[in-house]
């Protein structure tokens, strides 16, 4: 595999590596140290210098008036675009913008006027509703949110957990079991208005992102209409699928981006902060920290890299894309612990951002299917093929 | 164990001495009247000198109109638990934040029916 960058590639990333650092950093040093949200008038100004870059709306197919971006490319854009103290679960703030939902994509026409094409101008806000209080790295078996058809509406009734957003969205995709009979081939996804009578946000769960809460919804005898089927009856599964699959690559890459600038900031204050006499970059204890750090950085942007590429090619990556999510969190986790403890008592402060890159990316060795999720899908492949 | 959606500490006077004992810790508070009324809603952020003592000393030097209590919740999750508090008030009192939090509060805040 080629990992060289072509000329656009290089101008792409050399461009956003600049909007980082000359517009990112700034700002950021004047912001409460946990926040993922600018002030609007920011906000404004930096989505106007997103667009005239021509990379604004990354995650949105180009029918749709997105930028034509390849998936390799959009993984080093994430790389660059995470490098920040907010970057990994608010890479430059959300100035590149969102695409809503990919799965929105799979409307049909009358719900893209509805929902999709309002969401795409930042008129509606959209949230995913998949995992239930009985486990969500097992959807398939664990939904128990139950729709019962009943003239030309489905009735919904059950819970859901960890959700993101729910509380400002207007709409959300709902995943509902619509046939008990069937495992994974009896679930379907709902659009479902956040203002439909039986719809509650119960309550905010606070984790250790301290920026951002998820929640638990409600919905009590809540009437949806038939029309509002995401794809097919009962197939509901391969969307939420679809989605989970494809979003370890990026959120592989997120990790990694946070990853460098640890190292990067590590590898400045080594050679400067002096203990007995001598630099910390001249202890071999600190060296063996940075290396090691080098080591799971350049491995993990090798996997996602990989993963991305045969996404690229039509190959089948689902495997890859698991190394990749496996490979990039966990090493993340340690590149960031390793900083943690080269910078001493300053690591753990929140005058640096290593201590919000701790908790959060802890959450990345749970988040879009845990480590042992991944694992799982990667001993299924190898195990259930001859030696490739 | 959940934590309860609703600030349940106990009120104290809003005096500078009352202050002085408050640590220096990250975490949101309340300011009320005589009444309890809840009159404002603020946070110690990662930003604060000194943390909540430093934001009550503040308010204590100059009470804002009406406010005669205080009471406070250490929270590491201060932005988060800000959000939820502003939304359960909201809830609680017709959509209104509290009348001393300013209209920017509110900007995108979400919607939460606590049962």
């Amino acid at each position: 595999m080629d990992l060289s960058l072509s000329e656009e590639q290089k101008m792409i990333v050399d461009q956003v590596r600049r909007y980082v650092r000359d517009e990112i950093w700034s700002i950021e040093d004047k912001l409460d140290p946990d926040t993922d949200e600018l002030d609007p008038d920011d906000f404004a100004r930096l989505t106007a210098k997103t667009e005239e870059m021509g990379l604004f709306g990354l995650d949105i197919p180009p029918e749709f008036g997105g930028p034509d971006i390849d998936i390799v490319t959009r993984t080093l854009i994430a790389i660059e675009m995470s490098q920040h103290r907010a970057g990994l679960y608010a890479p430059c703030y959300n100035t590149f913008g969102g695409a809503g939902l990919a799965q929105m994509f799979e409307a049909n026409e009358e719900q893209r006027e509805k929902w999709l094409y309002p969401t795409l101008r930042g008129e509606k806000k959209v949230f995913f509703g998949l995992s239930e209080p009985s486990g969500g790295s097992d959807p398939a078996r664990a939904i128990q949110t139950r729709a019962v058809a009943d003239g030309d509406d489905y009735v919904i009734n059950g819970a859901k957990l960890w959700i993101s957003n729910a509380d400002r969205a207007d709409y959300g995709l709902v995943f509902a079991r619509t046939d008990p009979s069937k495992g994974r081939g009896g679930v379907t996804c709902f659009i479902v208005d956040t203002d439909t009578p039986g719809f509650h946000v119960r309550r905010i769960v606070h984790t250790l992102r301290s920026a951002r809460y998820a929640t638990e919804l409600q919905f009590t005898d809540m009437r949806i209409p038939k029309a509002n089927i995401l794809g097919k009856l009962n197939g509901g599964f391969s969307i939420a699928n679809d989605r989970l699959s494809r979003q370890r690559i990026p959120y592989a890459a997120t990790c990694i981006g946070v990853a460098i600038k640890a190292q990067e900031l590590a590898i400045e204050y080594a050679k400067i902060r002096e203990t007995f006499g001598a630099p910390l970059a001249s202890r071999q204890a600190i060296q063996w920290m940075l290396v090691d750090n080098e080591c799971d950085i350049r491995a993990a942007r090798w996997h996602t890299l990989e993963a991305a590429s045969k996404a690229h090619n039509g190959e089948p990556f689902r495997m890859e894309a698991s190394i990749a999510k496996v490979t990039a969190s966990e090493a993340g986790g340690r590149v960031v612990d390793r900083c943690m403890q080269i910078h001493g008592g300053l690591g753990v402060a929140k005058d640096m951002p290593f201590e919000r890159w701790f908790r959060e990316m802890r959450i990345r060795r749970i988040g879009e299917g845990p480590s042992e999720v991944q694992r799982h899908v990667i001993a299924r492949d190898i195990l259930g093929s001859s030696l490739r | 164990m959940a934590i309860p959606i609703r600030m349940i500490k106990p009120w104290r006077p809003l005096t500078p001495e009352e202050a002085d004992k408050v640590a220096g810790n990250l975490g949101v508070y309340q300011l009320a009247n005589d009444a309890g009324e809840v009159l404002y809603i603020g946070a110690a952020t990662g930003r604060s000198l000194f943390g909540l003592r430093g934001e009550i000393q503040a308010k204590a030097a100059e009470p804002p109109e009406g406010a005669t209590q205080f009471r406070l919740e250490v929270n590491t999750s201060y932005r988060t638990r800000h959000r939820e508090l502003l939304m359960v008030h909201q809830f609680d009192n017709e959509g209104r934040l509290p009348p001393l939090n300013p209209e920017a509060d509110g900007r995108g805040l979400g919607k939460i029916s606590p049962g």
